[in-house]
């Protein structure tokens, strides 16, 4: 069955989102992010959306659930890429993806990242896991 | 060049969604809509095709291209023969957009076009017309 | 023929089809206004052909030819519509659009008085039907042509609007978008996308938004200008709105528009200030300069 490839880059994870996703394809992503971060015990997902022409209240939903999922296993989700006619029609369908970081690109998600994770481990108190 | 188009697509699969969203896409662009605008044309007919799929129970999209001298664009008009809607009303405010329930994304497809009309009876189905011009 | 007669005209078009083709390309291609730089003689030649069969097929739902807006004359609406347009975009004037109706009356007239040869009351009925006809099908295509030549001008306007608002960088990752002048909604729309298409391109992570310029904002640009920053957002970037004055900032709280979510300072320095510090960036004064 075909899958969206995800790659593992040191402590994060990366997807890049390439085709125009049905429903199921988006499914297999969320379980297979949340059984990659828990396998690869990531620090972090960057969800690459820069090739998507088109993001509607279902994928946002999935942007969503792959954070909270992600946060519960004490990783971080930053979305980057998005287009700018996308974020234009998202603002006037009133989707606001609370709880998803974005970033303009993968180096700036990544840098988002690795604030975050210092930060998290600041009050966290813990050093290296 | 004017596009002549009068299609009616099912929508029976979530693969059929995707269908929806190509053919509605290559009709805006055809059109000379702008890129904001096919966007907002296709993710509208996104969520209403979703909505036909998973709440009407499958149903038909029909996609015509708008020619006259004030429109040139394109109407989509979705139709099922599921539950219908109780409270259309109810159905299109803003607080159906973060939810997961029942019309979710009916406001927000309406804000997204120029036009929307929607008619609905319970126990005999939906009909919901969007379209959108230069 | 009286009023509510059928028009023997479709009828005679059929019957004198090629002949009154080619009197009507001869006209075309003698007159003035031809231009044969931007129009092959095949493709005029092909459109004159469809309207004619366009005509024979109104008249068929129409037999008097009287009302050519009616649904029997869509389809020929909207084929001159297309070709007027066309026309206007290819830099045609109204008269050399014009013309491609007008040409046709004296290769009709002289038709008709072949055919009708001996019948002078009907020879002049159907001449007043067919002038009436050509008259107003001119006058469609002439309005047809005008908005076609105003689409040309409100594209042309757009681009110039695009190179009259540059967005400038002012240091890495910070940009600045002064706006100037009265905003109405269309050119708010044009500018604020793009500034977003801007900060993709650039990879800025905050953008000024200048409205000292700009007079007056009603509700619908002070909308556009929340959108955009919410888009930004949305993107990755943060907005800062600068140069509010007192009289928008009443306008603005009068209208009820909430700013709460977005940052805003008085001025453009105040808020190069604060997109200075959010991007870490310090300037400090150099001890010796020699």
């Amino acid at each position: 069955m075909e899958r969206i490839p995800i790659l593992k880059m040191g402590d994060f994870l990366l997807v890049t989102i390439q085709v125009d996703m049905h429903d199921r394809l988006a499914l297999t992503l969320q379980d297979d992010l949340t059984e990659g971060i828990a396998k690869t015990r990531a620090r972090g997902v960057l969800i690459d959306i820069s090739s998507l022409e088109i993001v509607d209240s279902f994928i946002g939903r999935m942007l969503g659930h792959i954070a909270a999922m992600a946060r519960v296993l004490d990783a971080e989700t930053v979305v980057v890429g998005m287009r700018p006619a996308v974020a234009i029609t998202l603002v006037e369908l009133g989707l606001s993806l609370p709880g998803v970081r974005t970033a303009l690109n993968v180096e700036q998600g990544m840098s988002l990242l690795q604030l975050a994770r210092a930060e998290q481990e600041n009050v966290n108190g813990y050093g290296e896991r | 060049m004017v596009t002549v188009k009068d299609e009616t697509m099912p929508i029976r699969t979530s693969e059929d969604v995707v269908r929806v969203r190509q053919a509605a896409r290559e009709l805006a662009m055809a059109q000379g809509l702008s890129l904001v605008d096919q966007t907002k044309i296709v993710t509208a007919a996104s969520e209403l095709a979703r909505n036909t799929l998973d709440h009407g129970g499958g149903g038909t999209v029909r996609i015509e291209a708008l020619n006259s001298e004030a429109r040139r664009g394109l109407r989509l008009t979705f139709e099922d023969h599921g539950p219908g809607i109780q409270d259309i009303n109810l159905a299109l405010t803003d607080g159906y957009t973060t939810g997961a329930g029942l019309g979710l994304g009916l406001s927000g497809a309406k804000r997204l076009s120029n036009e929307f009309e929607i008619f609905s009876r319970v126990g005999e189905g939906t009909r919901v017309m969007i379209a959108r011009w230069r | 023929m009286n009023q509510k007669g059928k028009s023997r005209i479709p009828e005679l078009i059929s019957k004198r089809e090629s002949d009154l083709l080619a009197d009507w390309m001869r006209e075309q291609m003698a007159a003035t206004t031809l231009r044969g730089d931007l129009m092959k003689e095949s493709e005029l030649r092909e459109q004159s052909r469809q309207f004619l069969n366009l005509m024979i097929r109104a008249a068929s739902q129409q037999p008097n030819m009287d009302n050519i807006n009616a649904p029997a004359w869509e389809e020929t609406r909207e084929f001159l519509s297309g070709i007027s347009r066309s026309r206007a975009h290819q830099g045609f004037s109204p008269t050399e659009t014009a013309t491609f109706i007008f040409s046709l009356k004296q290769p009709l007239f002289s038709m008709l008085r072949q055919e009708l040869e001996g019948d002078s009351k009907r020879l002049a009925d159907e001449m007043w039907v067919a002038t009436a006809l050509l008259d107003k099908l001119g006058l469609f295509t002439a309005e047809a042509y005008q908005r076609g030549r105003e689409e040309v001008i409100g594209r042309q306007q757009q681009e110039l609007l695009e190179l009259s608002t540059p967005v400038v960088v002012l240091w890495e990752g910070i940009l600045a978008l002064p706006l100037i002048g009265t905003l109405d909604s269309a050119r708010t729309q044009v500018v604020m996308e793009s500034l977003l298409q801007k900060i993709v391109e650039t990879g800025a992570g905050i953008a000024i938004i200048d409205i000292t310029g700009v007079p007056t904002v009603d509700t619908l640009v002070a909308q556009h200008l929340l959108k955009t920053v919410a888009a930004a957002r949305l993107m990755g970037a943060d907005c800062i709105i600068s140069g509010i004055r007192p009289q928008i900032a009443q306008t603005i709280v009068h209208l009820g528009v909430n700013l709460a979510d977005v940052i805003t300072k008085s001025t453009l320095a105040d808020a190069f200030a604060i997109a200075l510090r959010r991007s870490r960036l310090v300037i400090t004064r150099a001890e010796n300069l020699s």
